[in-house]
């Protein structure tokens, strides 16, 4: 099942009277499931791309659909509706709310979600326990290590049982070890719960996780790759 | 709602100085507010009370033809047989007092310096005299059979290098305009608090008044105090005759009730003016928390936090250091009104003949003022949060997301 659809997506950012074409005309389709790779150099379009999938930005031209349902016909509240429910998003910076715990963190979707506490307890410790950190629950960010907090936030991703994840850069700021359980976990959970990753990466050792990599250049498609069965591993 | 308070107050505690600081503003500006309000409901209700305490009283009987500017003693423009309608107005329930008083003007000198007086010619015995006798500093009273005595204010005594047992000459106007002068002894000084009372009153009985002034048998007014100053209207009801005219507290002090309401409209905006300022303080800080949480706007905003809730996040932190600065303001507030309805202010010798005022002034803080204001701070520091939290619901979450980085 399609997912997500881009047609013909361009977008342009101007400063000033400089226009820069981050996405030249770019078109893709996202099954269910998939664990794909966005890759390229910088400034070949990879963020601006998920920025799209995730409803966070519009394209100047061209459609986007999310389960064929097309984004620039939502108004703002529709998006932050379906970002809420169909989108989990995992950044290159580790993006918690400084000010909450590890377990208010992964709460807070479904707090706008209106889920009730007993729901969310249930929720948030099963999330906290498949990444690993029921122990560390009540720990507030700042301490926690940078493994640790990219954890958190694929736990938050995961908490409203979105249909697409999307990942920009996740293990950019960790080291090797850190950003290999960062991309184990990811890897597990894709397998066991079938929701759709999507993750930007110029990092080889990342790549390799991929079963589809889809290759940007100057902001088009340069390479599109077919989604690869599960390995097994 | 619960959550959403929790998270503000986590907010406010990130940069703990700068919202302590941001409450205290507004706690610094309330507390001023209720210490002004308290000032002037302290300054207008002893101006009220002075005016009627020391001159007005509740109800005067006057001639109809007397005119108060020109102080006629031309006997038509008096009162005659004033005991009499003394006796009947005090024979009322509602009457406290009534006494007949007798007004005249002169000047009084001693050794080579002179000054003008009005001479009051008042009963001695009578209760009304409350605030001289009380106020008696030095010598003694009047009595009703003195020939001569005088009994002089405060500040005239000490213009004049006066004492009980000294001696001064008083000159005043009589019925027929001429003018006659005696010799009289200072039998006492007395304060009533307000120097513009003080500085040109001299008490004499009335019997050696109307004699002096060649009014026998009669007198400018009768002064009435009422056991509730409410029931003014009714009682000038009851005691209406053809020949006299009567008239209320309110009717004699109309300076003083017009001030004050002049005073309420000038006070609101005062308080607007204050308000707003600390307001600013407020939006100022929130403002900063805004631009420092860009980028987590940003995130919330992903992961599906609509901007009214965004709103509402920085609106209950407003809300927070409103709530914060107004118990800081009631605390500060009460401790200084306290301190000044206690001790109160001394603004020296202030006041017209018309509008006394007392040297000190004592704070009078009402439960109406204090909720006035605390509702009035309460509002405008909510308002003052509403630009900031738009600005936050406002923002595009992927340029909230790239601001942050």
């Amino acid at each position: 099942m399609e997912v997500a659809k881009v047609e013909n997506a361009t977008r342009v950012y101007k400063t000033g009277k400089v226009e820069t074409h981050a996405l030249r005309g770019v078109s893709l389709t996202i099954e269910n499931g998939e664990f794909t790779a966005l890759v390229g150099p910088s400034g070949s379009g990879k963020t601006t791309l998920l920025q799209l999938i995730g409803c966070l930005d519009q394209p100047t031209s061209g459609r986007v659909f999310i389960k064929g349902k097309e984004v620039s016909k939502l108004n703002r509240n529709q998006r932050a509706d379906l970002r809420r429910r169909e989108l989990g998003f995992i950044f290159q910076f580790f993006a918690l709310i400084p000010t909450l715990s590890a377990y208010e963190n992964v709460e807070m979707p479904l707090l706008l979600a209106g889920q009730s506490a007993a729901e969310r307890r249930q929720r948030v410790m099963e999330l906290l326990k498949a990444v690993d950190l029921t122990e560390r629950a009540h720990h507030r960010p700042d301490q926690l290590s940078g493994g640790e907090q990219q954890r958190v936030a694929i736990a938050r991703a995961l908490a409203t049982n979105p249909t697409i994840i999307l990942a920009d850069e996740p293990t950019a700021n960790l080291d090797t070890a850190n950003g290999k359980q960062v991309m184990d976990i990811m890897t597990r959970l894709n397998q066991e719960t079938g929701v759709t990753f999507i993750f930007a990466t110029h990092d080889p050792r990342v790549i390799q996780y991929a079963r589809r990599v889809i290759t940007l250049r100057d902001g088009m498609v340069a390479e599109n790759g077919a989604q690869q069965p599960h390995t097994g591993d | 709602m619960i959550q959403l308070f929790k998270l503000a107050l986590r907010n406010l505690g990130r940069n703990r100085r700068r919202s302590f600081f941001s409450a205290l503003a507004l706690g610094i500006g309330l507390a001023l507010l209720m210490l002004m309000a308290a000032f002037v409901e302290g300054e207008m209700g002893s101006a009220i009370d002075l005016a009627i305490r020391l001159q007005s009283g509740h109800l005067q009987v006057r001639a109809a033809s007397y005119d108060e500017t020109k102080g006629s003693l031309k006997w038509q423009d008096l009162i005659e047989n004033p005991e009499q309608l003394a006796a009947q107005v005090a024979a009322l329930p509602q009457v406290r007092v009534a006494t007949p008083r007798l007004f005249a003007s002169g000047f009084v000198a001693v050794r080579d310096s002179s000054t003008g007086v009005r001479v009051w010619g008042i009963d001695p015995a009578s209760p009304a005299n409350e605030p001289y006798r009380q106020g008696l500093l030095s010598g003694e009273f009047l009595k009703a059979d003195d020939r001569q005595g005088i009994l002089i204010g405060l500040s005239l005594a000490d213009r004049l290098k006066l004492k009980p047992g000294d001696t001064l000459t008083l000159s005043i106007n009589t019925s027929s305009g001429d003018i006659v002068e005696q010799p009289f002894t200072v039998r006492g000084i007395f304060t009533t608090g307000t120097a513009s009372f003080d500085r040109v009153t001299v008490l004499l009985p009335l019997s050696k008044a109307q004699t002096m002034a060649q009014a026998e048998n009669h007198a400018s007014t009768i002064f009435i105090l009422l056991s509730d100053k409410s029931q003014a209207d009714a009682v000038a009801q009851a005691i209406q005759t053809p020949n006299y005219k009567v008239l209320t507290w309110l009717e004699m002090n109309e300076l003083i009730m017009q001030t004050e309401e002049m005073a309420s409209g000038y006070m609101v905006f005062l308080y607007l003016i204050v308000l707003v300022i600390t307001a600013t303080v407020t939006m100022n800080a929130l403002i900063m928390a805004v631009f420092e949480r860009t980028r987590e706007i940003g995130i919330l905003a992903a992961i599906g936090m609509k901007g009214r809730r965004i709103m509402a996040m920085f609106l209950a932190e407003s809300t927070l250091l409103a709530t914060g600065g107004i118990i800081l303001g009631i605390l500060l507030g009460l401790l200084i009104v306290g301190y000044f309805t206690r001790y109160g202010f001394y603004i020296g010798e202030f006041g017209i003949n018309t509008f006394y005022i007392a040297n000190r002034i004592y704070t009078k803080l009402t439960v109406e003022d204090t909720l006035n204001l605390v509702a009035l701070s309460f509002i405008i520091t909510l308002l003052a949060g509403v630009y900031p939290a738009l600005m936050a619901a406002r923002m595009e979450p992927v340029e909230a997301l790239r601001g942050g980085e």
